[in-house]
């Protein structure tokens, strides 16, 4: 496979990435015309806004894993220690692979 | 460019969707048992459910010349009914020796909590107890990261489990690596509002290479789009990929994991 160059890529997804953004633009029109002058955004609405404000930032960053970023800020936190809380704790415990869990 | 749909809910299709996918290339289906859409009452209605997978639906592929093969389970939208779920298990043994039952699945985590992780650990048995292949439902949106990230756990957890007969569906950007790091098979759900679209797929394909990895479109009665693979075989050609690396992700690959069921018979023309 012949690797496309950066000038390619960005050439045949310019117009598509213009649109994305003009969509985002418009969205967040939206949300600012129908909350009206005073009234502002609360509880999880206001909490959902704040998460896209986030993610908006990322895209400002210059790592190359955005959408992995984007995708972690959007999830729900991973705990380690889960089975305990569960107390479902293994059966059949594989050793090795207990070992390479992440802590 | 012949495929293979790893997971596709025929029993919400339209038999006008088996003759667009046959024109299209699609040569197998693989179809896990998943949610209906509404809680079922009883075990009988997933014995029925089950007879429509590995009967009907074969024989409703097979008129336009497409393999149809199938995984049982008690999905995990289910499982807050641990009795239910139990007595679910207990019964699918009656079908494990049909010719298309590939394995068990799609088991796994759906808001992550304490039955479903429980259910999802007997069906792990069941499983190794008939030396089953596994196919895992990951949760959506903000649950996947948490409920993948569990999944893995229990799976590597268990000594019994050999990670090269599991595959891990619906992996995205925040997910695939821990999948492929283990040693499992991975699935990207071509389902673009709620997990991948074609581009995206296509982009994880050039960063982690083709090897144990799919694609699928887990079109059902929900917005999907059952011809979801040709759109990622259009955008892989699009880009320059060699016509022999689409062919593994969307031929080869699903083809390698489901023989090692004993069961799959390569799609001949």
């Amino acid at each position: 496979m012949k690797p496309r160059s950066s000038e390619t890529i960005l050439d045949q997804s310019y117009l598509e990435t213009r649109a994305k953004l003009l969509e985002i633009a418009a969205i967040l029109d939206r949300i600012d015309r129908a909350k009206g002058s005073q009234r502002k955004l609360s509880g999880d609405a206001a909490n959902r806004r704040e998460q896209l404000t986030e993610a908006i930032n990322l895209l400002l960053g210059e790592s190359p894993d955005r959408a992995e970023q984007i995708q972690k800020l959007f999830s729900r936190q991973y705990d380690p220690d889960w089975r305990a809380a569960f107390d479902l704790m293994p059966e059949h415990a594989s050793t090795s692979a207990s070992e390479s869990r992440e802590s | 460019m012949d495929f293979i749909d790893p997971h596709l809910h025929m029993v919400s299709r339209t038999t006008d969707d088996y003759e667009t996918l046959a024109k299209m290339g699609c040569v197998a289906i693989s179809e896990p048992a998943f949610w209906a859409g509404f809680d079922r009452g009883s075990v009988d209605g997933f014995r029925d459910y089950f007879e429509q997978l590995t009967a009907v639906e074969a024989r409703r592929a097979a008129q336009f010349g497409i393999q149809h093969y199938c995984w049982l389970c008690i999905n995990a939208k289910e499982a807050e009914n641990v009795s239910l779920s139990r007595e679910v298990i207990a019964m699918i043994p009656e079908f494990l020796d049909r010719p298309g039952v590939l394995g068990i699945g799609e088991i796994g985590l759906n808001k992550n909590t304490k039955n479903e992780a429980t259910v999802f650990l007997e069906h792990l048995d069941l499983a190794i107890e008939h030396d089953q292949l596994i196919l895992i439902h990951t949760p959506h949106l903000e649950d996947k990261y948490q409920g993948t990230r569990m999944i893995l756990d229990m799976l590597c957890d268990d000594s019994r489990i050999n990670p090269d007969r599991v595959l891990v569906d619906h992996v995205e950007e925040h997910t695939i690596s821990e999948v492929l790091d283990r040693g499992f098979w991975a699935g990207m759900t071509l389902y673009p509002v709620t997990k991948c679209t074609p581009d995206r797929a296509a982009d994880m394909i050039e960063r982690f290479g083709g090897e144990r990895l799919l694609a699928n479109s887990a079109g059902d009665w929900g917005v999907s789009k059952p011809t979801a693979i040709p759109d990622l075989i259009f955008q892989m050609r699009r880009r320059g990929y060699e016509e022999s690396l689409i062919r593994k992700v969307v031929h080869d690959n699903p083809s390698e994991f489901f023989a090692k069921s004993g069961k799959f018979a390569e799609p001949v023309r």
